[in-house]
């Protein structure tokens, strides 16, 4: 089938499902919907609809980017905005049918924002979000039916595809290489460049893998492109592939994305079906296929070199580079691994033209970088800016800065390996090198707030927590150095730590930053070593004074409740307390019992707000005394 | 036709080696020491895991591992310097704090790697700054002809190589972080493995973690 035949019944299904004269539905339904609770908010509406007797038209569309608000649903009436509806429960879902649908109240209070200009509401591109953000590899996330390839090809799908096969291989690198992409990886290697080696390395045969083994506490941006437009990377990938002259492809994702996978391997059936994959692709002497392998679910496996092992059915340990997976890779012929969103980077730069990507963006970093929002942030979710951005709008104007009046406290950027930076950081701008030289990475785009409420100790023990455990174990700096590291970090937080550790911590954190094998290893110290820097009183405040500035280590604090705060005729805490620690003193007031409590905290969760009397207290030893439990009487 | 060789200097000293031959090899060639303990020269791909080999190449920036870069012509290299000393040495202190350090009783004592790396480079067995984190995990006494004691294994990998080599690949590195370990599949002990009692593990191993039972 050609092309413009192919665009003309897209462009009629599109316009079945999106015409004028119709009401039409689209629920969220990426994983972010579906958590919470998108399912069961679309077989309400469905049912309702057929109950009702509506002639409306419903379809799943991926991730809008507001996970914040899910489930989200948008409405679009024949004579009404389409107004997009937030925080959507079965509940409310029937109240839109019965009210909105049936009668002609839009429900405004459910409403975020209407999607286009009218008299009624403010559009949800008021938000201040939109005056920073420029969906590019985002582009048709939440728009369209991932399960549909016509509603990409509508979207300008496949374009980009068809006319690539007008140009040579050259031209294609030279393209992307004009554009200035950077690996979206995190590494930042030109993709162009990259291209290039593999195309000339000269192998007797040639692959290109996609990286979606997305694996940071935190972050989901490769996730929802998968779910929310899978077609865009599948493209990328055909185009990297005529260009370097691969006939195989893998998309490796994880196995615990089951959404992704099923997504992915629908798109690649229903591209092979239309000729963009496969034998002699639109016509063209060019044939591609691509297999999804899933990973089972280890960290080092997005380490490109692990990953290739892992495809061979290998035990996923990186290996040295070089030689690179450029001129040496998978079965040892010369590979193009890249990340998901690079992929999907691709057709735009082919489309709109090298000149057009490179003028977004900074200098030396071009285009747009997706942060997946994740923290004590307001709008948690997906963001995507030029970049050049700084941090400070990202995650206060875009991200609507942190919740419940608390104050921010740091940022960790680039997933375990990345860093922490303070609020003195932010006004960087966010592209690979000025986050490198602050001491985190670019990463894959993981992006987790941290408030007043987080110690910056546990925060590095966590991340180096994740780090050794999915160490590969094959080097010795990061399965015993990060191990060493791990241990003082747990003495300090437990309130055994040394002043000698600090010392020590930055000495192991350099030597293992030099000599570790591969990139994880090389960056695992980061989260210490950017703490260390920037919150380095935090670490004395537990060596020395045993003290826990955010309240958060277990070992360093204790409950107290306030005399004069507490109700005495409230039970709460007693009643909630499994450990038993809460007794009735004299008058009735509460007491903790120090040597019995777990320190569970669910008795401030308890304590009603209006009394508010039961606090944290660090060091432990600051409590004031108080009465002891009175002995049971014999009987 | 003979293939023409390299000429390089390592340490000041000059070194002839065969094109695409590691430095580790050309120096140790050359009776000039680099540790290590994973480096096999027949293997394909170096192991690159012990991280005590590390060189630095004039006009390089970082050092390298010297089982993975291929000598070049006219190329410089140094063993031994501040920077060299203090990953090295870190490196071995990081292996010697994960070691059940037991030489009297150890049947290596003597011809072990371990001890040889620290006389040569004036390094303690024993570390001051580090901890000792062994586990004493089980030692699997159960087959015939050898033991194996996972309180002295490095992870060099050298095993898994040997045993893959000769065609049985009973072998594997299992689990992840510190709790990696050599293992036989499913974690059964060697005797109920598919082991063919060749010892060629045993004779690879630097260290006293494979070692003969004691007759």
């Amino acid at each position: 089938m050609d092309f413009p035949k192919i665009k003309s019944e897209a462009v009629a299904d599109w316009e079945r499902f999106r015409n004028n004269q119709k009401t039409h539905i689209l629920v969220g339904t990426a994983t972010c919907g579906r958590a919470a609770g998108a399912i069961d908010v679309l077989d309400t509406l469905m049912q309702k609809i057929e109950q009702r007797g509506i002639d409306a038209e419903i379809a799943q569309v991926g991730c809008m980017g507001h996970c914040y608000a899910e489930p989200l649903v948008i409405i679009s009436k024949p004579g009404s905005p389409a107004i997009i509806y937030g925080y959507v429960t079965t509940g409310m879902a029937s109240v839109l049918v019965d009210n909105c649908l049936l009668k002609d109240d839009p429900c405004l209070e459910f409403a975020l924002g209407a999607l286009e200009e009218n008299e009624l509401i403010p559009t949800i591109y008021d938000m201040p979000r939109f005056e920073y953000e420029n969906r590019l590899i985002l582009r048709n996330c939440g728009d369209i039916d991932p399960q549909n390839i016509n509603h990409y090809i509508v979207n300008g799908g496949y374009a980009a595809l068809e006319s690539i096969f007008k140009m040579t291989q050259e031209d294609v690198i030279d393209q992307i290489k004009k554009s200035g992409l950077r690996g979206r990886g995190g590494g930042g290697f030109s993709t162009g460049q990259k291209w290039e080696i593999t195309k000339n390395a000269g192998g007797k045969s040639t692959y290109v893998i996609c990286n979606a083994d997305e694996g940071d506490p935190g972050a989901f941006m490769d996730r929802a492109v998968l779910e929310s437009d899978p077609h865009s990377v599948i493209e990328g990938m055909i185009i990297a592939a005529y260009a370097v002259g691969a006939a195989q492809g893998y998309v490796y994702v994880r196995a615990e994305y089951p959404l992704a996978v099923e997504t992915v391997q629908h798109a690649i059936d229903q591209a092979k079906d239309m000729g963009f994959l496969g034998q002699s692709i639109m016509g063209s002497k060019f044939n591609f296929e691509i297999e999804v392998f899933r990973g089972s679910g280890a960290f080092v496996c997005g380490e490109e070199t692990a990953l290739i092992a892992s495809i061979e059915g290998k035990r996923g340990m990186p290996h040295n580079r070089p030689p690179y997976p450029a001129t040496e890779g998978l079965f040892g012929m010369p590979t193009v691994v890249n990340n998901v969103k690079t992929f999907a980077t691709v057709p735009l730069i082919i489309e709109n033209g090298a000149d057009w990507f490179s003028a977004i963006g900074t200098e030396s970093s071009k285009g747009t970088a997706v942060f997946a929002l994740a923290g004590k942030v307001v709008n948690t979710g997906l963001v995507e800016v030029p970049m050049g951005t700084t941090l400070r709008n990202v995650i206060n104007d875009v991200g609507g800065g942190v919740p419940h009046h608390k104050k921010f406290k740091a940022v960790q950027i680039g997933g375990p390996s990345g860093g922490c930076l303070p609020e003195s950081a932010l006004d960087l701008p966010v592209d690979f090198d000025s986050l490198k030289e602050a001491g985190a990475i670019f990463g894959s785009g993981g992006m987790v707030v941290l408030d007043e409420d987080n110690c910056m100790v546990e925060a590095a023990r966590y991340f180096l927590d994740f780090t050794q455990k999915e160490s590969c174990g094959k080097c010795t700096m990061c399965r015993l150095g990060t191990k060493h590291m791990l241990d003082m970090l747990q003495e300090i937080v437990n309130g055994n730590g040394k002043m000698e550790y600090l010392e020590l911590l930055t000495d192991l954190a350099e030597d293992i930053e030099e000599g570790s094998l591969c990139a994880l290893g090389k960056t695992a110290p980061n989260p210490v070593l950017t703490t260390l820097r920037y919150f380095h009183d935090e670490y004395e405040a537990h060596i020395i004074e045993k003290r826990c500035p955010a309240l958060q280590c277990k070992n360093l604090i204790a409950y107290y409740i306030l005399p004069d705060k507490c109700e005495r005729s409230c039970d709460a805490c007693v009643g909630v307390c499994t450990a038993e620690a809460i007794f009735s003193g004299k008058k009735r007031i509460k007491v903790v019992d120090q040597d019995k409590c777990v320190k569970c905290d669910t008795c401030v969760a308890a304590c009603p707000p209006e009394y508010n009397a039961i606090i944290r207290m660090s060091p432990a030893s600051s409590v004031p005394e108080t009465e002891k439990r009175p002995e049971k009487a014999k009987k | 036709m003979a293939q023409k060789k390299v000429k390089l200097t390592i340490d000041g000293q000059k070194v002839e080696a065969k094109p695409g031959d590691m430095i580790l090899w050309a120096a140790l060639d050359s009776d000039i020491f680099i540790p290590n303990l994973c480096a096999i020269k027949e293997k394909e791909h170096p192991q690159t895991g012990c991280r005590l080999c590390f060189v630095e190449i004039e006009g390089r920036d970082k050092p390298v591992t010297a089982c993975s870069e291929p000598v070049a012509e006219g190329m410089v290299v140094t063993t031994d310097s501040e920077r060299i000393d203090r990953i090295r040495h870190t490196a071995f202190e990081l292996l010697m704090s994960n070691h059940n350090v037991d030489c009297a009783n150890c049947s290596k004592n003597k011809s072990c790697a371990l001890q040889d790396i620290s006389a040569k480079l004036k390094f303690k067995l024993k570390s001051k700054r580090l901890p000792s984190i062994v586990r004493m995990l089980p030692i699997d006494d159960s087959h015939p002809l050898f033991t194996y004691d996972p309180n002295k294994c490095v992870l060099c990998g050298k095993c898994v190589w040997a045993c893959e080599k000769m065609g049985a690949g009973e072998l594997q590195f299992a689990f992840r972080g510190i709790d990696t370990v050599i293992s036989t599949l499913g974690g059964v002990p060697l005797v109920d493995s598919e082991c063919k009692g060749c010892l060629d593990c045993v004779s690879v191993c630097p260290v006293g973690a494979l070692v003969p039972h004691k007759t």
